[in-house]
């Protein structure tokens, strides 16, 4: 497993930078060069965010390149959509199947396309998730983050004690438990 | 052991490990988790400042007492201290001085897109730019010894994609560099125009020197590849490129200023074609150019945003670069054919007190000149209630000027309005303006007690300190009422019908007044209150569309209106404006 390309993408206020950090903290454990290139600021305002992680034997920019990134994981399906052109040919996308409407749409300027699965699935290797709804039976839709590290752990070859570590050093402290569990359920989580 | 670190903790680390005693900054994305970090650390003095400029002065005192000093600030924020910077390189310093400032290409969370490398030029100041979290560490320490070396304060330019990406950095330990003695010297320190013309001989000598030291400096060298194209870069342009040219030849720049002119000629005789790669200005092409040596640059790379790995491998393909050189992964995206995708945009939070003002303003369709902060979110649409955006402070005197050049038709039409945090910084001077040359101003400021776009900092009115320790909170209804505005009143902006009154009043009033808008930011963690969700009773529930206008994420419409509930923030904003009165407590639910 070399130069690996992961970009995580979702809306402000998702729990996406989180997710970036737990991966970046594994593969460094991993004995990888690591770059994460995160978003602050303004667009973390509900707006549509992308972080960027990168891992390899030396890795330069912190960005994925377009045609470039070997997994997607997507916390919103729209945001799946709007990014699945960085995926390389062969990549994968794991996405949430929760829709979020962003405001033109919620306005009526515009409409949440209606056949993402559709698009998403006939272009390139897809695995929708319910990670919402998992992450709220394990005790907090806010877990969804972990809940798709967990099914992304599964497609990366580092070993599941590395990812535990991370999510327990980097959740709050409070939340270690859901956040097990949900990892727990996203790995175990026999898909696409 | 290696750490992976944002950009903005190694330069703290980097401080910490310089010996920095004291540090200054005002909070400005994407600098802001320097001065953060900067707090965690013991035996460093550290602040936030009303602004850029004093932050820049705190530092040059405690650098010319003798003491390891720094500040911290974006872009623009180093237009705010332009006027300190540009006579410290007079006065040079005496304990080492480093200027950190963090440009943002693209615009991600800026209102410009400016290229703070020319400061260095036009204040004859070094200008270093680390490409990574390891080199902003390493030049943060290198920085002051720069300074120290050649008695100059030095400028670490960094940009967003170092700033805010984390790499690997190897820790060191704490320099014990102590506090040099303070020694009078008004020929130094006092720039009246005989001290300063002295001084002007200095820094043209110092720069000759400074240049001599950039020939030789680690920080710029060379590697050899194939040398059919050879690229000069710095930085995150740096990475960029390296990406998309493997196989080429570069000169890394670590010294974006002065430029090592030598090294860069000899550079250009090794290689068959020369080009720049730089984000936004052409700084470094326009002073090779300068040179007389032929270089590619703007005509294959733009200037506009940021650059990325296949922004450049296109430009370096499309200058004719053999293909070999080059990575050429972009051509293997995936293409997709998609329906209309709709953009997603940022949004004031669910709760954000900012919704009920920009609601009022937008229901009395009045002129808003606006400032800097999360509140910039209500010139969209659906409350669309902003006119004007420019910089810290503008709204204030922006709304006098409108007042005055369109006399009495703009009576009664025109507010300012301005965050807590803002009207500190640059906005009391605008208001002292408008009581001052009998304006009639009313200025709203939105008081959500605190710094709330760039992640909760504290400022001179929270009453708290950058350690979180009880500070003296500054009183804005009496600081404006010493300015001189007799019309001062504190409102809720949740609460709507007196919201409007008060505005109503105040701009009806043939005098100066003030408005404070106060509410805690819904994210604010020491004043959450955990209101329960509402809900949408979609018996009643006439799909008029009014709630959507307050463009509350929260709220959505497919087929029928309804509340998220996980996202809202139980503000109660929406069942205030339904004319149906369909919107309710969830826990009202029956």
């Amino acid at each position: 497993m070399t130069d690996t390309a992961i970009l995580i993408v979702g809306v402000g206020g998702q729990g996406t930078l989180l997710s970036s950090r737990v991966l970046g903290e594994v593969a460094l454990s991993g004995g990888f060069d690591v770059k994460v290139s995160e978003v602050h600021g303004m667009a973390q305002r509900g707006g549509s965010v992308v972080t960027h992680v990168r891992f390899g034997e030396r890795v330069y920019s912190p960005l994925v390149g377009a045609g470039q990134a070997d997994f997607i994981l997507a916390f919103e399906k729209l945001e799946a959509l709007r990014w699945v052109g960085y995926l390389k040919k062969g990549g994968m996308i794991i996405s949430n199947t929760q829709e979020i409407p962003p405001i033109p749409v919620t306005l009526g300027f515009q409409k949440y396309p209606e056949d993402i699965d559709e698009i998403l699935s006939s272009t390139v290797s897809t695995c929708m998730v319910d990670a919402t709804g998992i992450a709220s039976d394990c005790g907090s839709p806010r877990a969804v983050n972990v809940v798709l590290l967990g099914v992304l752990a599964r497609r990366l070859d580092f070993d599941r004690k590395l990812w535990l570590k991370a999510i327990r050093e980097t959740v709050p402290q409070k939340t270690v438990e859901i956040n097990m569990e949900a990892f727990r359920r996203g790995y175990e989580l026999l898909q696409g | 052991m290696k750490r992976l670190l944002l950009g903005n903790e190694a330069v703290a680390l980097g401080a910490y490990e310089a010996g920095v005693k004291v540090a200054a900054a005002y909070p400005g994305t994407p600098s802001t988790e320097i001065t953060e970090n900067i707090a965690k650390y013991d035996g460093i003095y550290v602040e936030w400042s009303p602004n850029e400029k004093v932050a820049l002065e705190v530092v040059l005192g405690a650098a010319i007492s003798g003491a390891r000093a720094m500040a911290c600030m974006k872009h623009v924020g180093l237009n705010v201290a332009a006027d300190p910077l540009f006579t410290s390189s007079y006065t040079g310093i005496n304990g080492g001085l480093v200027i950190v400032v963090a440009d943002d290409p693209g615009m991600h969370s800026s209102q410009n897109e400016q290229d703070s490398r020319f400061y260095g030029m036009a204040a004859h100041i070094p200008v270093l730019e680390p490409a990574n979290s390891q080199e902003a560490k390493d030049f943060t320490k290198l920085a002051f010894e720069i300074s120290e070396k050649f008695d100059t304060p030095v400028i670490l330019r960094m940009v967003t994609r170092v700033s805010h990406s984390r790499s690997l950095v190897e820790p060191g330990e704490r320099l014990d560099v102590g506090q040099k003695e303070y020694v009078k010297d008004i020929g130094k320190y006092v720039m009246m125009p005989a001290m300063a013309r002295g001084r002007r001989t200095m820094l043209v000598e110092r720069e000759k020197k400074l240049r001599e030291y950039s020939e030789k400096a680690g920080i710029n060298k060379i590697e050899y590849n194939d040398t059919s194209a050879g690229i000069i870069a710095a930085g995150g342009a740096y990475n960029y490129a390296k990406e998309a040219a493997p196989g080429a030849s570069f000169l890394k720049l670590g010294m974006v200023w002065p430029l090592p002119e030598e090294l860069i000629k000899n550079f250009a005789q090794k290689v068959e074609r020369l080009f720049v790669v730089e984000e936004l200005e052409t700084f470094i092409e326009d002073h090779i150019k300068t040179l007389g040596i032929e270089v590619f640059g703007k005509e294959y790379f733009p200037k506009i945003g940021e650059l990325s790995y296949e922004i450049v491998a296109q430009g370096l393909q499309a200058a004719g670069v053999k293909s070999e050189i080059l990575n050429l992964a972009f051509e293997d995206r995936v293409e997709v054919k998609a329906s209309r995708i709709p953009p997603r945009p940022p949004a004031l939070c669910p709760g954000c007190p900012h919704r009920g003002v920009y609601h009022v303003l937008k229901k009395l369709n009045l002129t808003v000149t606006g400032d800097i902060g999360c509140y910039t979110l209500g010139a969209l649409p659906p409350l669309s209630s902003m006119d004007t955006c420019i910089c810290m402070g503008a709204s204030i005197g922006s709304a006098h000027g409108m007042e005055k050049a369109l006399g009495k038709e703009a009576s009664g039409k025109i507010v300012a309005v301005i965050g807590d945090s803002t009207f500190i910084h640059s906005g009391i001077t605008g208001l002292i303006d408008v009581v001052y040359n009998k304006g009639t101003t009313t200025v709203i400021i939105l008081d959500n007690s605190t710094t709330g776009m760039t992640g909760h900092q504290e400022h001179p009115a929270t009453g708290f300190n950058i350690k979180g320790e009880p500070a003296y909170k500054l009183d804005l209804e009496k600081l404006c009422e010493a300015v001189g505005v007799k019309r001062v009143r504190v409102e809720d902006p949740f609460d709507l019908d007196n919201f409007e009154k008060a505005v109503r009043e105040e701009i009806s009033a043939k005098e100066p007044s003030v408005i404070i808008a106060r509410r805690p930011c819904a994210l604010l963690k020491r004043n959450r209150s955990k209101n329960p969700p509402y809900y949408v009773n979609t018996d009643t529930c006439i799909g008029c569309g009014v709630c959507l206008e307050l463009g509350c994420p929260a709220i959505t419409n497919r087929d029928y209106v309804s509340i998220n509930e996980t996202m809202c923030a139980g503000c109660g904003l929406c069942a205030a404006v339904c004319p149906t009165e369909s919107i309710a407590r969830g826990d009202m639910r029956d």
